[in-house]
């Protein structure tokens, strides 16, 4: 399980997170939500280590992550990045097998390969793909290569972050769906940040919003539709009049 | 009036005084890195062939044209007081002491520094160095670490070869343009050069690949955001690795041959 609690990140006098209390449970798939610049990449950056918060804690099965041993912890990680962020230097199976290859449970490079292969077939890629660097890929081949890197080595907590960006909407809706069964075949608590309504349809159990730098309302996917929260409301429906302010 | 004067005085200056902390910092991180395990091999070797192989064409170049000139100029330059046959001397000496570790470092400097500070630059906007992270592995262990050392190591190859090259082409312009006898300018050249010479430019070398490497790494990691903050971590990594490798060369020169 994971726990946000009051966690408070500034940059300059930009407070972009100002109290953040959440909790993933373990198991579940929590989603997001909320317009862009309100800090949901620096939410899940903060609970990776890869952004400091000024203040509050953020536990994992009640241990501080900023007391834990780093390597364990990150070991219990995959994540998926927005632009996929492959290594344009290697070859997509070795993009894969990355972190396989590394550290002292390293596999021998052809195991490693294998498995690699194996998980871009699972995301639905062929294996001839495994040869390619990234830069020979489609924006939604690179995205599906981040997810087999992000399942690679079968971590227990899986982050996505704006997993259906920049695809169009049929590979959006091959993305969300093979999040959805991998999660559920896995076993993994998942959370994904994104402004995609359908996305958030297909993937989530729980879902919270995030505006002004705090929780606005968090609930189960089902109660979404139903909340009387006027900004989940402007959110989902996408309306330009209410309590969001559409410039900003 | 005054105080507004000194404020900004003071300004540029604790700015200056921070930077250099901050790039102290960074190369004392790497430093302490450069022996601890894991250590990424075949990155090294893709570096060494990126920054000491790939850097044999421009560096040779700018070498043998410069040991020419040279030549064309002492030989100019000494006829005023009769002193013709110091040129192959004077051009080994230059060329070891000088110039080849010098112009080399400044041609690694705008080939090296500028390449790894858009790789690593891209990487950081790309979230590739995010990535890297998440993966368990060091970025500055992974991409800065692999980078100093080959760099480090392959200079002195370099300007050794350079060094060859430049008196190469002092002899060449010799013996074409200056009716030198060639045995006797390679005789020439042999009999003044020192050991020392050779050794001060290598060292020299060294220290220079170190500060390309340094410098590339440093302001790829800081990049600013978007193509226009790649391509100002770019030029600063450029026009910082130039600077220090001239102030740097001021500084050995005072140590090597003044006491």
């Amino acid at each position: 399980m994971i726990t946000l609690t009051d966690v408070h990140k500034a940059f300059g006098a930009n407070r972009v997170l100002q109290g953040v209390n959440l909790t993933i449970q373990s198991g579940s798939s929590m989603v997001i939500i909320g317009g862009s610049g309100t800090g949901k990449s620096v939410l899940l950056k903060c609970i990776l280590g890869l952004v400091r918060p000024d203040s509050g804690t953020i536990t994992l099965d009640g241990q501080d992550v900023t007391k834990t041993d780093r390597d364990a912890f990150l070991a219990r990680f995959g994540m998926l990045f927005q632009g996929g962020a492959l290594f344009d230097s290697l070859r997509v199976w070795e993009n894969v097998a990355f972190r396989l290859l590394r550290g002292p449970k390293a596999l021998p490079k052809p195991e490693a390969r294998e498995l690699a292969i194996e998980k871009l077939r699972r995301v639905g890629l062929k294996p001839e793909v495994a040869d390619l660097y990234p830069a020979e890929l489609s924006g939604g081949m690179q995205k599906r290569v981040g997810l087999a890197r992000a399942i690679a080595a079968s971590p227990e907590i899986i982050f996505f972050d704006e997993p259906t960006t920049g695809l169009d909407p049929i590979m959006a809706g091959v993305i969300n769906e093979l999040i959805r069964e991998i999660v559920t075949e896995m076993g993994a608590t998942a959370m994904t940040i994104t402004h995609d309504m359908s996305s958030v349809r297909a993937i989530a159990d729980n879902v919270a919003m995030l505006h002004g730098g705090v929780i606005r309302w968090t609930g189960p996917v089902s109660e979404m539709d139903a909340t009387s929260d006027a900004y989940v409301q402007q959110f989902i429906h996408g309306r330009a009049d209410g309590p969001i302010e559409s410039v900003r | 009036m005054i105080a507004k004067a000194l404020a900004a005085l003071g300004r540029p200056v604790l700015l200056a005084i921070a930077a250099v902390g901050r790039v102290t910092l960074f190369a004392g991180a790497i430093l302490g890195h450069i022996l601890r395990p894991p250590f990424y091999l075949r990155e090294l070797g893709a570096c060494l062939l990126q920054i000491g192989w790939y850097s044999l064409p421009v560096v040779g170049l700018t070498a043998i044209f410069t040991g020419g000139a040279l030549a064309l100029q002492i030989y100019a330059g000494g006829a005023r007081f009769n002193a013709e046959a110091v040129v192959p001397s004077i051009v080994a000496i230059g060329m070891t002491r000088e110039l080849g570790p010098v112009l080399g470092g400044l041609m690694v400097a705008a080939r090296v520094a500028s390449s790894i500070a858009a790789e690593i630059g891209t990487m950081k906007v790309t979230e590739q160095i995010d990535a890297l992270v998440t993966l368990s592995t060091n970025p500055l262990k992974y991409l800065a670490v692999p980078r100093v050392v080959a760099a480090t190591l392959s200079m002195p190859v370099l300007v050794a070869t350079g060094d060859a090259i430049g008196i190469m082409g002092g002899w060449l312009v010799g013996i074409t343009r200056l009716d030198f006898n060639s045995a006797t300018y390679l005789k020439n050249t042999v009999d003044f050069l020192e050991a020392w010479d050779v050794g001060s430019g290598l060292v020299k070398g060294a220290v220079f690949g170190f500060i390309v490497a340094l410098m590339g790494c440093y302001h790829g990691m800081n990049s600013a955001r978007g193509a226009q903050g790649v391509g100002a971590a770019t030029k600063s990594a450029v026009v910082s690795a130039s600077v220090l490798i001239l102030a740097a060369n001021y500084l050995l020169t005072e140590v090597f041959f003044t006491s």
